[in-house]
C-alpha cells in the first residue's frame, strides 16, 4: 500500500512538472497553431541558467535562500528572453507561410539551441545542487514523499492557479483568448496580436523554466539533451489532454506522470520512454482530439 | 547608405544578444571542483557578430518582401541559371558527360578515404531522395525516417549473423522490410494532420531505437553487431581497397536508379496525386483521390529506400549499433531535403553533397556541424522555403 502511495505521489510530481512544460506547448498551439519544438530547449536553458547562477552566487557568498530565489528568477527571466527571441527570429517571419515551414523552422531552432548549449557549455552531465532544503516535519513520512516533491507540487499548483487567473480575469488574458479564437477578428477589434503572441511565448517559457529548475534540483543532474525528451513528453501530455486546452494540458500531464510512474514501478524501468511514446501514438490514433479537446471541423 | 536609425537598431540587437547569451556563453561552471570560468571574449564576439548579422538579416528580409511583392504583381518568371542549363541540351549533355567521367574516375584518382566519404555522401543522396518522396512530394513531415534506415541495417546484420545470408540476397529483403514497416507505421498515423504526424513519426523513431537498445536477446543491445560481411560479387571476396571501390560503384548505381524512379514517379499519376494532396487535401479528395492510400504509398516508398540504404550502411561499416540511428540522423536527412529544395531531385543531390562533404573537408567546422544544420533549417525556412533549387512547377500556357 505504501509503495502504491509512493508511486502515486511520484507520478503526481512528475506529472506536475510535465504540466508546467505542457502549458507552454498548448498555449502557443492555441494561439498560432504551431508545435513549438524549441520549447523543450527553452526548459533546458532555464535549468542551465539556474545551475550557472547558483554556482556563481554560492561562490560569491550569498546565503541559501537568496541563492534559490535569485537563481530561479534568473532562470525564468532568461528563458522568457529566449522564448521571446526565438519567436521573433524563427516564427514571426513565417506567420503567413504554409504549415510545414514554421514546423521545420522550429525543429531547426531546437537542434540549434541544443548544440549551442553543447558547444558553449559541455556535453557531460553536470550535477545540479539540491536547492530544496529538507523539512523537519516531513521526516516521519520520508519513505513516501520527499520535501522536494512537496515543494514541486505546491509551486506548480500555485503557478497554475496564477495562470488561470491571468487568462480568465485580466485584459491580457482576454486578448489571448480572443487571439486564439480568431486572429483576424481580434486584430479588427484592436488587439495587438503580435504583442499577444510574444506574451504567450514569454509566459510559456517562464513556466518551462520553473519546471526546469524544479526537476533539475529534484533529479540532481542536467545536460544539454534533457530538453528533447522532456519536450516530447510534455507534448504528449498536451495532446493527451487536448492540445490548445489549458486544463487539458494539466490533466494530460498528470495522467502521463501517473502512467509512467506505475509502468516503471510495476513493469520495467528500461522502457520508461517507450511508455510515453506509446501512449502518445495510441492517443493520436484513437482520440486525436484528446480528453478535453474539441473536434475542430474543417471549414472550406 | 546606412541610416543612423539602422545603426541604432542593430546596436540594440547586439546589446540584447549580449544579454541573452551572457550566462551560457560567458560563464562556465564546474560544479564538482567549484571553479567558475569567465569568458568575456565570447561576449565581444557575440556583440560584434550580432551587430553585423542584424544588418544582413534585415536586408534579406527586405529583399524577400520585395520578391513576394513582385510575385504578386506577376512580374516573376526569372529562372535560375541552373534551371536554364538543365533545360538547354547544349549545356546539358556536356555537363552530364563530364559528371559521368568524374564519377567513374573518382575512386581511381582519390584515396580510399576520399572514396569512402564520397560513398557516404552518395548514401545520403539516396536517403534524401527517399525522404524527398515523403516530405517534398507528398508534404508529410516524417521525423522518424531513420527508423526505416535502422530496419534495413538490422535486417542485414541479423540475417547475416544468424543465417549467414549474403548482401545481395538481403538487399531486396531489407527493401521489402522497409516497405512493410512503412505500411505498418503509416497505416494508423496517416489519418493525422501534418504536425501530429511529425510528432508520431518522431515517437516511432525513438521507440524503435529504444527497443533496439534494450532488447538484448534480439539486437545485442547498445554494444551492437560487429563483423558483418562486406558485399560480395558472385562469390569473389575483395581486398579492403577493392571492396570500398566496389561499394562506391554500387552506390553510384543506386543513385542513378533512384533518380530515374523518383523522376518517373514525379510525373506519374501517383506523383501528381501526391503534389495535389500536399497543396490542398480537401480539393484533392473532392477530385476522387483516396487520401489515405496515396499518403501510404508515399510513406511506404520512402521507407523502402531507407531500408535499402540501411542494408548498404551495415555492409559498409560492418558494425552497427543503435547509436547510429538517433533523431539527429533523421534531422540531418531532413535538413538535406530542406536545404536542397523540397521536391527537387537536383536540389536534394546538391544539398546532400554540401551538408556531408563540407564538414568532412572543413575539419574546423566538424564540431559545429549540428549547430549549422539547425541554423540552416531556420534560415532556409525564413528566407527561402523552396530551397537552393526550387522545384519547377509544370505550368500550362493557355494559347488563344
Amino acid at each position: 500500500m505504501e509503495y502504491f502511495l509512493e508511486l502515486i505521489l511520484g507520478g503526481l510530481t512528475r506529472g506536475s512538472i510535465y504540466a508546467l512544460i505542457a502549458l507552454g506547448y498548448t498555449m502557443v498551439y492555441g494561439i498560432i497553431e504551431l508545435i513549438n519544438f524549441a520549447h523543450g530547449e527553452i526548459y533546458m536553458i532555464g535549468a542551465f541558467t539556474a545551475l550557472i547562477f547558483t554556482s556563481v552566487l554560492t561562490l560569491l557568498g550569498f546565503n541559501e535562500i537568496a541563492v534559490i530565489v535569485l537563481a530561479s528568477l534568473a532562470a525564468v527571466i532568461y528563458s522568457s528572453a529566449y522564448g521571446y527571441t526565438v519567436e521573433k527570429i524563427a516564427y514571426k517571419p513565417l506567420r503567413h507561410a504554409s504549415r510545414l515551414s514554421p514546423l521545420i523552422g522550429a525543429i531547426g531552432m531546437s537542434i540549434f539551441l541544443q548544440n549551442y548549449v553543447l558547444l558553449a557549455q559541455t556535453s557531460d552531465f553536470l550535477p545540479f545542487p539540491n536547492l530544496i532544503p529538507e523539512f523537519e516535519f516531513i521526516k516521519p513520512y520520508r519513505h513516501i514523499i520527499s520535501s522536494a516533491e512537496i515543494v514541486i507540487l505546491i509551486t506548480t499548483s500555485t503557478a497554475m492557479i496564477l495562470l488561470t487567473f491571468l487568462i480568465k480575469f485580466t485584459r491580457t488574458g482576454k486578448a489571448m483568448r480572443a487571439t486564439a479564437q480568431d486572429r483576424n477578428m481580434a486584430m479588427l477589434v484592436g488587439v495587438n496580436v503580435n504583442r499577444v503572441i510574444s506574451i504567450t511565448f514569454v509566459i510559456g517559457s517562464a513556466l518551462a523554466a520553473l519546471g526546469g529548475v524544479l526537476i533539475a534540483s529534484h533529479v540532481g543532474q542536467i545536460n544539454f539533451y534533457i530538453g528533447f525528451v522532456a519536450g516530447i513528453k510534455a507534448f504528449t501530455a498536451a495532446v493527451l489532454g487536448g492540445i490548445g486546452s489549458i486544463p487539458g494540458a494539466v490533466l494530460g500531464a498528470l495522467v502521463l506522470g501517473l502512467t509512467e510512474s506505475f509502468a516503471t514501478g510495476y513493469v520495467s524501468s528500461d522502457y520508461e520512454d517507450v511508455f510515453a511514446f506509446g501512449l502518445l501514438v495510441l492517443i493520436l490514433i484513437f482520440k486525436p482530439a484528446g480528453i478535453l479537446g474539441r473536434v475542430r471541423h474543417q471549414k472550406i | 547608405m546606412i541610416k543612423a536609425r539602422e545603426i541604432k537598431k542593430s546596436f540594440l540587437v547586439s546589446i540584447w544578444f549580449m544579454f541573452l547569451t551572457f550566462p551560457i556563453m560567458v560563464i562556465r561552471v564546474n560544479p564538482i571542483e567549484k571553479i567558475v570560468e569567465w569568458r568575456w571574449k565570447n561576449m565581444l564576439v557575440v556583440g560584434i557578430g550580432s551587430f553585423l548579422l542584424s544588418f544582413v538579416w534585415r536586408y534579406m528580409l527586405k529583399k524577400k518582401e520585395a520578391g513576394e511583392k513582385r510575385a504578386e504583381t506577376g512580374e516573376s518568371g526569372k529562372t535560375f541559371l541552373i534551371q536554364r542549363i538543365l533545360e538547354e541540351r547544349r549545356f546539358y549533355i556536356p555537363l552530364v558527360t563530364g559528371l559521368t567521367i568524374i564519377a567513374v574516375a573518382f575512386p581511381f584518382i582519390f584515396s580510399m578515404y576520399q572514396t569512402s566519404i564520397m560513398t557516404t555522401a552518395l548514401m545520403y543522396i539516396v536517403l534524401g531522395l527517399g525522404l524527398n518522396i515523403v516530405v517534398g512530394l507528398a508534404g508529410l513531415l516524417d521525423l522518424g525516417y531513420v527508423a526505416f534506415y535502422a530496419v534495413g541495417a538490422y535486417s542485414y546484420a541479423l540475417l547475416n549473423h544468424h543465417f549467414g545470408l549474403g548482401f545481395w540476397s538481403v538487399l531486396p529483403i531489407g527493401a521489402v522490410l522497409g516497405f512493410i514497416f512503412g505500411v505498418l507505421l503509416g497505416f494508423p498515423v496517416l489519418r493525422l494532420r501534418g504536425d501530429y504526424l511529425a510528432i508520431v513519426t518522431l515517437g516511432f523513431g525513438e521507440i524503435i531505437r529504444l527497443v533496439l537498445e534494450n532488447w538484448n536477446e534480439f539486437s545485442f543491445g547498445p554494444s551492437g553487431i560487429a563483423n558483418i560481411d562486406r558485399p560480395g560479387f558472385f562469390g569473389i571476396q575483395f581486398s579492403l581497397q577493392a571492396a570500398s571501390i566496389y561499394l562506391y560503384f554500387l552506390m553510384i548505381g543506386l543513385v542513378i536508379f533512384t533518380i530515374i524512379v523518383v523522376n518517373r514517379l514525379q510525373n506519374s499519376r501517383i506523383g501528381r496525386a501526391w503534389i495535389a494532396l500536399r497543396e490542398d487535401e480537401t480539393a484533392c479528395q473532392a477530385m476522387g483521390i483516396d487520401k489515405t492510400r496515396t499518403k501510404l504509398r508515399a510513406f511506404a516508398l520512402g521507407a523502402t529506400w531507407a531500408g535499402m540504404v540501411g542494408v548498404i550502411f551495415a555492409a559498409k561499416t560492418t558494425f552497427i549499433n543503435p547509436a547510429s540511428f538517433t533523431f539527429l540522423e533523421s534531422a540531418m536527412i531532413l535538413s538535406i531535403v530542406v536545404l536542397g529544395g523540397m521536391g527537387s531531385i537536383l536540389g536534394v543531390i546538391i544539398g546532400a553533397l554540401i551538408l556531408i562533404l563540407l564538414p568532412e573537408y572543413l575539419r574546423a567546422f566538424s564540431d559545429y556541424r549540428m549547430l549549422l544544420f539547425g541554423a540552416i533549417m531556420v534560415i532556409m525556412m525564413v528566407f527561402r522555403p523552396q530551397g537552393i533549387i526550387a522545384n519547377i512547377r509544370r505550368t500550362y500556357k493557355f494559347n488563344e
